[in-house]
């Protein structure tokens, strides 16, 4: 199994990893059972994603793409954020092992999540 | 710490291999000089191979790996004698190889029976005895396991199974060179030369005199016709060096890993809470430690230790090629999600006690940082 440097240092020097107390959005995916649990915290002004942390249990590519999830989203727009892909995490991964695609690349998902968690809470 | 997944040659059995390459190239049917001096090399390394085991030069039937002498010894011998029955009865936790064989004689016809183990990984020899009936051709139950270390009881599976006059198979892989084995009992047995210290890309079938297995690989008739193709004499040459040096070293080495072991399971389990041993505490391989962590898995875990330079393997999903925990740890009734956290060292040779100390002082640091990041953590271990 050959992981590239970025998901190595990601998985070594995770960002943003943590929970924030009062969270604005909260999303979270996965399983145990499977091996991967991921939950993003997120912080909102002005409609931009202010602040977010995450928690991940899982293989080494599960906390690489949760961090890099979480760097994309920082500044972002919720819309914006909204429009991040695994795809794209992946990408900004210089990629991830085939088999790892599916089951460890779920933290757009939590993502979105977060961000819909939030939009529920405000109508 | 990943002995299990690969071993380097010994020096003093790649000295013994050497000249074979170049110098002794013959081909042991040959009748000249050289093809003499290939068939010389390749009759005592059976001889040192059956010695280990306490079985006769001629019961040794050389192979390219374990994997191909676990196809031989189901498959050969039940497709051999078919005469029996239709029955075959496998343990739970046998070798990936040998389980894949017991698909296959299901797909040809034959029922499949598996014997399960309890909590710590032992076959249970009731269930087993319950499982063999008149018409079960064959049982194989391993002789010890190698990723949670657990040593079976094999030769009783095999008083079992000639009860009901079925042949029994024992995988030794993972026990040969680890522990004394002793064919009496048992019809085959399946060796690795790389469990031996020797090269990979050769094995061994232990085939009790007087019976016989259906060929996989026809040709030339080498190797009492069992297994024909020029034999890899280096390679050969190589195991039988290695189970030379296994007979003479394995009672030192042996006690010299145990302690090892013991206080590499004791200095981790108790320094760090909510971790547990998988296997039995004394049924157990000198060389393997198999150690589970709560809340969080195993891959991320061998990543992290990689960097320290500890190399270890994990009975989690994420490592396997089938994004399933290891059947072994399921079939002791272990949940998913504690298969996940698993994780085995198996010691060899080089590994000494500092070593140990180095592993159980980098633990709690490398699982702590992993328990902090997890979302399962309860807060008091956080």
């Amino acid at each position: 199994m050959m992981y590239s440097e970025k998901v190595l240092d990601h998985f070594r020097n995770p960002r943003n990893v943590g929970e924030i107390e009062d969270a604005d959005g909260v999303g979270s995916v996965g399983n145990p059972v499977c091996g991967d649990v991921m939950s993003i915290y997120i912080k909102v002004k002005d409609d931009k994603i202010e602040d977010i942390k995450f928690k991940t249990f899982g293989c080494g590519a599960a906390i690489a793409t949760t961090s890099m999830t979480t760097e994309l989203a920082k500044g972002k727009t919720l819309d914006e954020a909204m429009t991040i892909t695994r795809q794209d995490v992946a990408d900004e991964l210089g990629g991830l092992p085939p088999v790892k695609m599916h089951c460890s690349n779920l933290a757009a998902d939590a993502l979105h999540e977060a961000i819909e968690n939030y939009r529920g809470k405000k109508k | 710490m990943d002995h299990g997944a690969g071993k380097p040659v010994d020096p003093r059995v790649l000295e013994a291999m050497t000249p074979y390459f170049t110098e002794y190239y013959g081909n042991p049917a040959s009748f000249h000089g050289e093809g003499f001096d290939a068939l010389k090399a390749v009759n005592q390394a059976r001889q040192q191979v059956a010695s280990l085991i306490g079985a006769e030069a001629g019961e040794i039937v050389f192979t390219s790996s374990a994997t191909e002498a676990n196809n031989l010894g189901i498959g050969g011998a039940t497709r051999r004698y078919t005469k029996k029955g239709n029955r075959i009865v496998l343990s739970a936790i046998e070798h990936i190889s040998s389980l894949n064989v017991g698909k296959e004689l299901y797909r040809e016809g034959f029922e499949i029976k598996y014997a399960p183990v309890d909590a710590e990984g032992v076959v249970e020899l009731g269930e087993l005895e319950s499982l063999v009936n008149d018409k079960t051709v064959l049982v194989s139950v391993m002789a010890a396991n190698g990723e949670i270390g657990t040593i079976q009881p094999f030769e009783e599976a095999a008083e079992i199974a000639h009860r009901s006059d079925a042949l029994f198979h024992t995988d030794a892989t993972a026990a040969a060179g680890q522990i004394g084995l002793e064919t009496k009992s048992v019809d085959f047995m399946t060796l690795s030369s790389n469990d031996l210290y020797g090269p990979k890309g050769v094995g061994a079938l232990y085939v009790k005199k007087g019976l016989r297995v259906k060929p996989q690989i026809l040709g030339g008739g080498q190797e009492r016709g069992i297994r024909s193709g020029s034999e890899n004499v280096p390679g050969i040459v190589g195991m039988g060096a290695a189970a030379g040096l296994a007979s003479a070293e394995m009672d030192a080495e042996g006690k010299r890993l145990t302690i090892l072991r013991d206080k590499l399971i004791k200095g981790v389990t108790e320094s760090i809470k909510e971790s547990y041993l998988n296997g039995h505490p004394t049924l157990r391989l000198p060389n393997n430690a198999n150690i589970r962590f709560s809340y969080i898995e195993g891959e991320a875990l061998i990543l992290s230790l990689d960097q320290l330079g500890i190399k270890v393997s994990s009975g989690s999903a994420c490592t396997a090629k089938t994004l399933e925990p290891s059947h072994v740890l399921r079939a002791m009734g272990l949940k998913h999600e504690e298969a996940h956290g698993s994780l085995v060292y198996t010691l060899g040779k080089v590994n000494n006690e500092e070593h140990i100390e180095y592993v159980i002082q980098q633990m709690p640091e490398v699982v702590g940082r992993l328990r902090a990041m997890s979302p399962l953590t309860p807060e008091e271990l956080r």
